[in-house]
């Protein structure tokens, strides 16, 4: 009569079945864990005690979190998916495939076939923890997101790769009015399109599938989606009513096999052993010593404040401040000297124009006679829609403003670090300027809404949860990465047996250390300087201020109205800007009959076709969002500047065509073909080929070779190329070219000429993922074009395999032709590039050198900066027109890759031109970027300019490119000025 | 000398960034060269060898978290894991108090390849400058003629040695690994390895070390000795970008927790990626054009160590206890048609071709590691592991992703799940082999801080 115990220990909850001798469920739970493992799993067993006492006992855990405990008591331990598979083979054995999410887990199990069980890698997102920060930006409960989604009648491309990529994608669509309904449900397609592309990795998910985790269970818009996606019926998706005990199930099912029983009083003492078995981290220094510490450090930041003035009794001229944040709104409204008369803070639940509106109607009541609102400025991410909705004077770029208010405090302000819920934004000031804009990206996303959630998943309202840390004895340690990355440090942390206190404030050093080190990347702390302003309403919380200045080392201002910095910037500009000026702010009456209309249609400006969101308000105001460009609402054909970018993408589209004779070759636009296209074009032209090649990338063409990616960390022009092959074989050409190239053509700017391992070898990558039809041949040779005879020779051998027609001679003239048709592109990108500085030159115009690497060029990984950059009023100059400097000078770094010694290049020859900065384009994932990037810094520093880099991806972040383009700018123009007051 | 160094602001300055500090003869004789870690046993006689040079070396035995901690605030962190952790290593020990900073140089190996790893060098110099070390030299240990020190040589009589002492490391690293899983005493393998290194380290003080059939055989002896208990054999083999693949610093011990889960760690010796770099000359010539001296140096240092590797071979062969290693030739040959032996920028080819070898040996279940967006293995790892399992559908291959955020719990959990499938491919039920308390092997590090280890550190 022996009973099997499976107990299933996950990140944030305990389930437990037991089964009698024939396999029948006596007994199952799920409940929240809080964290507290061995004792809640003692007390499940004492809670267990008339059922399980009398019989012998077979006992298995199983679960992330249940590996300590099971190190600790001995009890056996069997791996969760491996568990999940043994449950599914015994009790549903005509499963084909299932399909695990957990809260941070996602699992996929193929029964039929080759078995194969795979896990989601460290770096994805499209699990529980992703819908769950999904709903909190959407400020909805979980069951009204899954409520919401059934009714919806659009689904909106959304990156599910990690919770930043997403919001980023919503954000904007959120702002331009989508309906929840739509965006509850892309959310869940965003989690089904991340299962099936990061997890089966191409292997088709067929036959029955059977779904399991607590959010399948309870998400019926999930598994809606599910069944949609993978076209199941009813009988084929299975959702068993066991889903949230199954792992549970597994274990016991899997404790069935073992030999060993217990009885209970022995399972009891294995549990007190654990319990009483010390807690294996060290910890971290605590945050405060004592009681007295802590009240000496509260009076120190009590003396950063603003007067208040009384707006019942002030008269005289007022100024409003608003910033427009993406999840909070702020305003803030100042007297002539800069007294604070009203102030407000809220979240805007997706609906900023809402909160502004009533608060506008609240202000104005107050206001009678005696106060006038004589200048209004907004600033953050809804900058562009309250100008629109209520005719704000000024609008002013996010860095400007927190600066602005930071020098109220402290004038020689020397560095500003603003922590939100989502956004983290630091900036160094240099001869009051400001410099290197840093924002917080996809891996170093640690934000104030993280230790929120967490709080929230903990079960603690955040204020307690943060004050319990602020006296933790042994704060743990959790690293420094991103969310998904802390996720994980917590459940070990839990293993270890950690208390909440400790916890929490291990949360609060990990914020401030992913700051520190991620974003800002400190080396020591005279690099910020001694005068730090810290803001944001994450500094609000006492352990994370604390934790920063402990890691720092130094005090720091963190004012009182440190939530509402920017307003009160803006309100400051507002003040300054608009003195003997008229405000044309929304009046009291206007705002009375306030009406807005939105309607979204497709741009057909371009090949991006941006969905447009029209905003009309009273009197005819108009905003449109969601445009990657100006020309939609300035109706002009876009700035007719010199734009290298667009130059190069447009001699790369209108290569020769050439007719078919020995077949049709494709050739994939992307990676180094954006360089090597003409070349190639040519060659095989030459040769009697009809080249196909495939058009600049649309995010359709990515989507149709994302199944094939092997890797979810390489960079997104290498994943785009699967989508470029895809396009080729739906040509049906006969071959398809993309030659593995470990060297680069030696420009003499390097050290070595190598390309990055990506883009050298990624045609093995093609070649070992993607199933090409067997008429195609894939044609990958290693191959150099340093020594063209060689070449030539080289490739008349590979090429006779196929077409044993093709003669040595033919084609030594073909690459001698496709090498002269290749120095002509980058002679005339060259001679564009002198036009393009002269240009600037002869009209006063200022210039960026855009430096990435060729394929750059390509609009969808660009997202359309070039363009941006342009209707800013800049000149755009590429790294790759720029002529090599007259002598190669060392670095410090070896510099042996040839696209990247162009950027060095660009950055020295930067220094000597007038009105021209350089901006740097670096994807994602490139690790040669982690490199590259401090040393371009370093160069521009040495002559003074200023450095910015943009970090892109498959997300289309414009909004945080345009915050560093207008900081920049900004700088500029302070910069002129001094130079002009010098003179 | 405090003074000097003080971090410049970078705008009080039209120069910019570190200079190079060259290890000059002088420094030879004050100068205390700091090693860091990677290959226990190999590198213990690799110092060895360069204090017979007159070289003042020590080797960074450190393991703690406040390393991670220091390549954080020292590297740029998307720079991958390795250098963070070498790097990391080498300013927390200079941190520490207990050196002098002014008669301290580093060594760092660079290889010129096309991945990250050739510009560790240049990533410490900048860390060295923002700490305000710049003054301390760096060795660039390379041979592809990067950078030279007049002060530091490797006479042609070291270079012998070295490959000795490469070889010697690899034998006891592939034996003691296929002790160590099934030893009655816990640590007898262990300690027996230390023995050995101790022993090869003294040869090499004299020509002993030469008589190499001598020694293997009695090293051959000395482990079959170790009593074993028979139980299933369940190897699983450790690939992966270098670093990784062997520095228990950087793969939070992963030997060891293999052996304390009851499998048996394969792990092949570094003589194939010493040949594997050489190899590659000969490819660029076949491929390129280029490199014309390559036939030249793969039939001379090729040609030697690939005798090295036989001799081994066939010891291990004759003694009959152990499973012998593949040869270098052979995993060329594997590699044909799943990936180009062009592919050469970090380990390459040779990683899918180790994984190949692997399954062919009947080792089909795999941990293969990698520093967190470790370019080349996109390619030569991730990329192919479809490829493989499509030729070896019973292969069991796990990618575990380094990095200073990732948590061992998740590592481990993966790892897990890949053994539990290893278990039940051997058709072995775990539970014999799970119950067995979790213990960790006493790490060399410990034994190499005694400071008698090497008589030559005294004389000096």
């Amino acid at each position: 009569m022996c009973y099997k115990v499976g107990i299933d220990i996950g990140s944030t909850t305990l389930k437990c079945v037991v089964l009698d001798e024939r396999g029948n469920i006596l007994y199952k739970s799920y409940e929240r864990h809080l964290s507290r493992v061995r004792q809640l799993t003692r007390d499940k067993f004492s809670e267990l005690q008339e059922l399980l006492k009398s019989h012998p006992l077979k006992v298995a855990l199983t679960g992330s979190a249940a590996l300590g405990v099971s190190e600790k008591s001995g009890l056996p331990f069997v791996q969760e998916v491996f568990a999940t598979s043994g449950a599914a083979r015994a009790y549903y054995p005509q499963t084909d495939a299932v399909i695990e999410l957990g809260g941070e887990d996602a699992k996929i199990i193929f029964l039929q076939g080759t078995p194969e069980e795979r896990m989601n890698s460290t770096c994805a997102g499209g699990t529980g923890s992703f819908i769950d920060q999904m709903a909190a930006l959407l400020a909805v409960s979980l069951s009204e997101l899954d409520e919401l989604s059934l009714q919806h009648s659009c689904i909106y491309p959304i990156a599910s790769r990690c919770g930043v990529f997403a919001k980023t994608d919503i954000q904007p669509l959120i702002n331009q009015g989508a309906r929840k309904e739509d965006l509850a449900a892309s959310i869940f397609q965003a989690v089904v399109d991340q299962t099936i592309a990061g997890l089966a990795q191409g292997r088709p998910i067929e036959g029955n599938v059977l779904f399991l985790g607590g959010p399948l269970a309870f998400l019926k818009g999930l598994q809606q989606r599910f069944k949609e996606t993978l076209h199941l019926d009813e009988k084929s998706a299975v959702f068993p009513a066991l889903a949230p005990y199954f792992v549970a199930l597994g274990a016991a099912v899997y404790a069935d096999g073992l030999q060993k029983t217990y009885c209970y009083e022995e399972l009891l003492q294995a549990m007190d052993t654990a319990l009483k078995s010390p807690n294996e981290t060290a910890g971290l220094e605590p945050l405060f010593l004592n009681e007295q510490e802590y009240e000496r450090f509260c009076l120190r930041h009590q003396s950063a404040d603003v007067p208040k003035a009384d707006i019942r009794s002030y008269s005289g001229n007022a100024y409003l401040g608003i910033d427009a944040g993406s999840t909070t709104t702020k305003l803030v409204l100042i007297t002539e000297d800069d007294r604070i008369l009203y102030s407000h803070y809220c979240r805007n639940e997706g609906n900023p124009m809402q909160v502004v509106l009533e608060e506008l109607q609240k202000i104005y009541a107050q206001l009678g006679l005696r106060i006038k609102i004589a200048g209004s400025a907004v600033t953050g991410y809804g900058e562009e829609l309250m100008r629109g909705a209520f005719n704000v004077d000024i609008g002013i770029v996010e860095t400007v403003a927190h600066y602005t208010a930071a020098r109220y405090f402290n004038p020689d302000v020397s560095f500003i670090i603003d922590i939100g819920g989502q956004d983290m934004k630091c900036f160094h000031i240099r001869d009051h300027a400001i410099d290197s804009v840093l924002l917080n990206e996809a891996c170093s996303s640690g934000c104030g809404s993280f230790i929120e959630t967490f709080a929230g998943s903990m079960g603690y309202p955040i204020a307690e949860f943060a004050r319990l840390g602020l006296f933790a004895r042994h704060p743990v340690d959790l690293g420094t990465r991103c969310t998904v990355f802390m996720n994980s440090s917590v459940k070990q942390a839990q293993k270890d047996g950690a208390p909440v206190e400790d916890i929490s404030a291990g949360l609060s050093l990990s914020v401030v250390k992913n700051a520190l080190y991620k974003v800002i990347r400190v080396h020591s702390p005279e690099e910020l300087g001694k005068n730090i302003v810290v803001q944001g309403g994450t500094f609000l919380n006492d352990s994370v201020l604390r934790s920063f200045e402990k890691e720092l080392g130094v005090p720091v201002i963190r004012p009182v109205i440190a939530g509402l910095m920017g307003a009160y910037g803006a309100a400051l500009i507002a003040k300054e800007r608009m003195q003997n000026k008229q405000s044309g702010l929304i009046g009291e009456e206007e705002l009375r009959h306030f009406r807005h209309e939105s309607k979204p249609v497709v741009c057909r400006g371009c090949t991006n076709h941006c969905r447009l969101t029209i905003n009309t308000f009273p009197g005819g105001r108009r905003f449109i969002s969601g445009n990657k460009c100006e020309r939609p609402v300035t109706g002009d054909q876009g700035s007719q500047l010199p734009n290298l970018y667009r130059y190069k993408l447009s001699l790369l589209e209108n290569l020769p065509n050439y007719e078919n004779r020995r077949g049709r070759i494709g050739l994939p636009f992307g990676l180094n073909f954006y360089e090597l296209l003409p070349f190639w074009n040519t060659f095989f032209g030459e040769l009697g080929f009809q080249p196909v090649i495939s058009p600049p990338s649309t995010r359709g063409l990515y989507r149709s070779g994302q199944a094939t990616i092997p890797s979810d960390t390489v960079c997104f022009p290498a994943k785009v190329m699967h989508g470029h092959i895809q396009y080729l074989v739906e040509q049906g050409v006969d071959i398809i070219f993309y030659p593995c190239m470990t060297y680069n053509l030696d420009e003499g700017m390097s050290d070595n000429c190598y390309n990055c391992p990506v883009v050298a070898y990624y045609p093995e990558v093609i070649k070992g993922n993607m199933k090409l039809p067997g008429q195609v041949r894939f044609l990958y040779p290693y191959i150099s074009l340093g020594d063209l005879k060689f070449f030539a020779r080289r490739m008349t051998g590979i090429l006779q395999k196929h077409f044993p027609s093709l003669t040595r001679r033919e084609v030594l003239a073909a690459a001698e032709k496709a090498s002269r048709a290749l120095q002509a592109f980058y002679e005339a990108v060259h001679a564009e590039g002198a036009r393009a500085i002269r240009y600037a030159r002869e009209n006063g115009c200022r210039s960026i050198i855009l430096a990435g690497r060729p394929y750059h060029a390509d609009p969808l990984i660009n997202h359309g900066i070039d363009n941006l950059i342009s209707s800013l009023g800049f000149v755009v100059l590429s790294e790759d027109a720029l002529e090599p400097m007259p002598e190669y000078q060392k670095l410090n770094v070896l510099n042996q890759w040839t696209y990247h010694a162009r950027m060095y290049n660009a950055a020295r020859r930067c220094l000597s031109m007038p009105d021209t900065e350089l901006v740097q384009l670096v994807s994602f994932g490139c690790g040669i970027d982690a490199i590259t990037t401090d040393e371009v810094r370093d160069i521009l520093r040495s002559g003074k300019k200023l450095y910015t880099q943009i970090k892109m991806d498959e997300i289309n972040n414009l909004g945080a490119v345009k915050i560093r383009l207008r900081s920049l700018l900004a700088a500029m123009e302070e910069r002129a000025q001094e130079q002009e007051a010098a003179r | 000398m405090e003074n000097n160094c003080l971090l410049p602001q970078a705008s009080d300055t039209s120069e910019y960034g570190p200079h190079r500090v060259e290890f000059t003869p002088e420094m030879k004789a004050t100068h205390t060269i700091l090693v860091p870690m990677m290959l226990p046993i190999h590198f213990t006689m690799l110092c060895e060898i360069f204090r017979q040079e007159g070289y003042r070396v020590e080797l960074l035995t450190t393991n703690h978290r406040g390393i991670v901690e220091e390549g954080l605030k020292s590297v740029h962190n998307d720079t991958c894991y390795p250098a963070l952790l070498v790097i990391g290593q080498m300013m927390d020990a200079l941190k520490s108090g207990k050196y002098d900073l002014d008669k301290t140089a580093l060594l760092i190996t660079q290889t010129g390849g096309g991945c990250r790893a050739s510009n560790y060098l240049s990533l410490l110099r900048k860390a060295l400058y923002n700490a305000g070390m710049g003054h301390i030299p760096v060795i660039s240990i390379n041979f592809s003629g990067l950078e030279k020190n007049s002060g530091f040589h490797i006479s042609a009589r070291a270079l012998v040695k070295i490959a000795f002492a490469i070889t010697y490391g690899d034998m006891l690293m592939w034996i003691a690994n296929q002790c160590r899983t099934y030893e009655k005493t816990p640590g007898k393998t262990q300690q027996t390895v230390e023995r050995w290194t101790r022993e090869l380290t003294g040869q090499f003080h004299s020509l002993r070390f030469f008589f190499v059939r001598r020694n293997y055989r009695a090293i051959l002896q000395d482990f079959a000795a170790i009593e074993r208990v028979e139980k299933p054999r369940v190897p699983v083999g450790i690939v992966g970008e270098i670093y990784m693949k062997y520095a228990a610093l950087g793969n939070n011990c992963l030997e060891d927790f293999l052996v304390s889960q009851g499998a048996e760690p394969v792990v092949s010796g570094v003589t194939d990626f010493v040949l594997y770099c050489i190899r590659n000359g000969v490819f660029d010539q076949k491929l390129y054009g280029t490199n014309k001296k390559a036939g030249l140096t793969w039939a001379v240092a090729g040609g030697y160590l690939l005798s090295r590797q036989k001799q081994i071979i066939s010891a291990i062969r004759e003694e009959g206890s152990f499973r012998a290693p593949t040869l270098f030739t052979e995993l060329e040959k594997l590699v044909e048609g799943t990936i180009g032996t062009g592919a050469k920028m970090g380990e390459g080819w040779l990683l899918t071709s180790e994984m190949l070898e692997l399954i062919h040996s009947g080792v089909g279940n795999i941990v293969c590691t990698q520093p967190f967006g470790c370019l080349p293995n996109h390619i030569v790892a991730k990329g192919m592991i479809r490829k493989i399992r499509e030729a070896h559908p019973q292969a069991n291959i796990v990618a575990v992703d380094y990095d200073p955020g990732a948590t061992r719990i998740n590592q481990e959990n993966r790892i897990k799940l890949m053994l539990a499938n290893a278990f039940r491919n051997a058709g072995i039920h775990p539970e014999e082999e799970a119950a067995e308390p979790a213990r960790a092997a006493q790490p060399l590090a410990d034994f190499l801080h005694a400071p008698e280890a090497s008589p030559a550190a005294q004389q000096i």
